[in-house]
C-alpha cells in the first residue's frame, strides 16, 4: 500500500482561535476515509488544510511522498504556482457546489483541463463527456447550472473535479446544502467511485454513507483526533462517551425498526 | 420676444462640427478610461499593499476633486511642471481619461467583489491562479453586473465634457457659446443645444435599458 496523502502535526489558527491542534493522518491509496465531528471541530479546516485552500500554521502535508513546501530555517514557505499545482491534483467538491453559472455544464467541466492543464480542446471535450458520462449527466451537457436540480449539480461539480485526473478527492459535506431526496443520488455516485478505487477523504453527517462505504473513521474533537477505527465497530460501539454523546445526536428521532 | 431659428440653422454645420468633437473627446475618454479603470481597480484589490494604496490614492483625488479644476490643472499647470505644450485637445482627452477611469474603478471594484466568493473557491480548487481566476470566472459575471452603472457613468461623462468648452476646445459647447455672441440669439442657440443633448442621451439611455432587459432575460442570474 502507498501512502498517498499524509498530515504530519498539523495546526491551525485562525487568530488567537486554535481549530486543529496536532493532527497526524496518513491515507493509503484506494482508502475512503469519513471525517466526522461536529461543527466547530476542525473536519473542514483539516480537509481544507490538505489541498491548502488554508495555510496551516504548523506542520507538513504530503502528497503521493513529496512534501508540499520548502522548509526555511524551520519555517514552511509554499510557492503560489507550486500550491496551484498540488491543488491541480486534489479534487475538491463544497457544500455549495461553486459551479461557474456563466458556463454551461460541458464548459465547467472542460475550465480547468483547458486553462490548468493546457489540455487541447478536442481532448477536453471528449475527458468531460467521459466523466459525465460516469456522474450520469452526459444528456445535460449543453445546460446551463442554473437550470439543473442540486444533486445534479453537486454531481456535474465531481466531474469537473475528475476531469482533473486527481490522485485524491476531497469532499466537503457535499450533501448537507441538498432536499433530503437528492441526497442519495449524490452519495450513490460517491460510493461507486470509491468502489472504482478513488482515494477519498469526506466530511459528511451521513452516518449510514460512513458505515457502509468508508474503510475508515475518524472522529475529530475540538480540533484533535478523539477516536478513530474501522465504521463498523466505531459506529456501532463508541469508545469515548464525547462519541457516544454525538451518534446519540445522530439517532435522536430514527424512525421505529 | 420673438423666436428666429434661422441664424441658427445657417450654421447648422458648426453645431455638427461641435457634436463630432463631443463624441470624440467621450468616445476616446472611454477608450482609455474603461481599460485604466479595469487597471485601477485590480491594483486596489491587489495583495500588495504599496499598489492597493496608491490605486486607492489616485482613485479618491479624482473623484473628490471638480473637473473643472482637473481641467484646469492639466491645461495650465501640468505644462509649466513638465515643460510640454498641452493643446485643448490633449487636455480634454488626459483629463477625462484619467477622471473617469477613477469613476469606473469603482464600478469594476463593485462588480468583482459583488460575485460569490465560493466562486473564487471552486476556480482555486481546480487549481487556477488568481489571474486565470479572474479572467476566466470573475469578471466575466462582474462585467453583466456592471453595465447598468457603466452606462450611467458613460451618460454621466458625455455630460461633463461640456467643461472643455472653457479650455476652448470645439465641442458641441463651445460652438454655441460662438454662434450666440455672433448672432446675438442665444434663445434659439441654447434650446438647439439642449435639444441635441437630449436626443443623445435619451437615445443612448433608451438603448441601455434594452440591453439591460436582454441581459436580464438571458437568465443565469443564480449564483450557484
Amino acid at each position: 500500500m502507498t501512502e498517498l496523502v499524509k498530515v504530519k502535526n498539523l495546526h491551525k489558527s485562525f487568530g488567537t482561535l486554535d481549530v486543529l491542534k496536532g493532527i497526524n493522518l496518513t491515507v493509503e491509496a484506494g482508502e475512503t476515509v469519513v471525517l466526522l465531528g461536529s461543527s466547530g471541530s476542525g473536519k473542514s479546516t483539516l480537509l481544507r488544510c490538505i489541498n491548502f485552500m488554508e495555510t496551516p500554521t504548523e506542520g507538513r502535508v504530503y502528497l503521493n511522498g513529496e512534501a508540499v513546501g520548502d522548509d526555511v530555517n524551520g519555517k514552511m514557505r509554499y510557492k503560489e504556482a507550486d500550491l496551484c499545482k498540488l491543488r491541480s491534483r486534489i479534487g475538491m467538491v463544497f457544500q455549495h457546489f461553486n459551479l461557474f453559472p456563466h458556463m454551461s455544464v460541458l464548459q465547467n467541466v472542460m475550465e480547468g483541463q483547458i486553462t490548468v492543464l493546457g489540455r487541447r480542446q478536442e481532448e477536453a471535450k471528449d475527458k468531460s463527456m467521459a466523466q459525465l458520462q460516469r456522474v450520469g449527466l452526459a444528456e445535460k451537457a449543453s445546460e446551463y447550472p442554473s437550470r439543473l436540480s442540486g444533486g445534479q449539480k453537486q454531481r456535474v461539480a465531481i466531474a469537473r473535479a475528475l476531469a482533473m485526473d486527481p490522485e485524491v478527492m476531497l469532499f466537503d459535506e457535499v450533501t448537507s446544502a441538498l432536499d433530503p431526496e437528492l441526497v442519495g443520488e449524490v452519495l450513490k455516485t460517491m460510493r461507486q467511485l470509491a468502489e472504482e478505487g478513488m482515494t477519498m477523504i469526506c466530511v459528511t453527517h451521513e452516518l449510514g454513507f460512513a458505515y457502509h462505504v468508508a474503510n475508515r473513521v475518524l472522529f475529530l474533537n475540538q480540533g484533535e483526533i478523539h477516536e478513530e477505527g474501522q465504521p463498523q465497530a466505531l459506529l456501532k460501539t463508541p469508545k469515548t462517551q464525547r462519541m457516544r454523546e454525538f451518534l446519540d445526536g445522530h439517532a435522536l428521532f430514527k424512525l421505529p425498526e | 420676444m420673438e423666436w428666429n431659428f434661422a441664424p441658427v440653422l445657417g450654421s447648422m454645420d458648426i453645431l455638427l462640427l461641435g457634436l463630432l468633437n463631443t463624441l470624440k473627446v467621450t468616445g476616446l475618454a472611454l477608450l482609455f478610461g474603461v481599460p485604466l479603470g479595469l487597471g485601477l481597480a485590480l491594483s486596489r484589490l491587489s495583495q500588495m499593499r504599496i499598489l492597493s494604496m496608491v490605486a486607492a490614492f489616485i482613485i479618491e483625488f479624482f473623484r473628490t476633486t471638480p473637473p473643472l479644476v482637473q481641467l484646469f490643472w492639466f491645461f495650465f499647470a501640468f505644462p509649466i511642471l513638465f515643460g510640454v505644450n498641452m493643446t485643448p485637445f490633449t487636455t480634454a482627452i488626459v483629463t477625462f481619461s484619467i477622471q473617469s477611469s477613477a469613476f469606473f474603478a469603482e464600478i469594476f471594484r463593485s462588480g468583482i467583489q459583488s460575485i460569490d466568493k465560493g466562486q473564487w473557491e471552486g476556480s482555486k480548487a481546480i487549481g487556477m491562479t488568481r489571474n486565470q481566476t479572474l479572467r476566466r470566472v470573475i469578471l466575466p459575471q462582474a462585467v453583466k453586473r456592471m453595465i447598468p452603472a457603466f452606462m450611467e457613468r458613460s451618460i454621466e461623462l458625455l455630460k461633463t465634457t461640456t467643461l472643455v468648452s472653457t479650455i476652448a476646445y470645439t465641442d458641441l459647447m463651445y460652438q454655441a457659446n460662438d454662434i450666440a455672441q455672433r448672432t446675438f440669439r442665444p434663445l434659439e442657440v441654447y434650446t438647439v443645444i439642449a435639444v441635441i443633448y437630449f436626443l443623445l442621451i435619451f437615445v443612448f439611455s433608451q438603448l441601455s435599458i434594452v440591453v439591460e432587459r436582454r441581459l436580464a432575460k438571458s437568465g443565469e442570474g443564480t449564483v450557484h
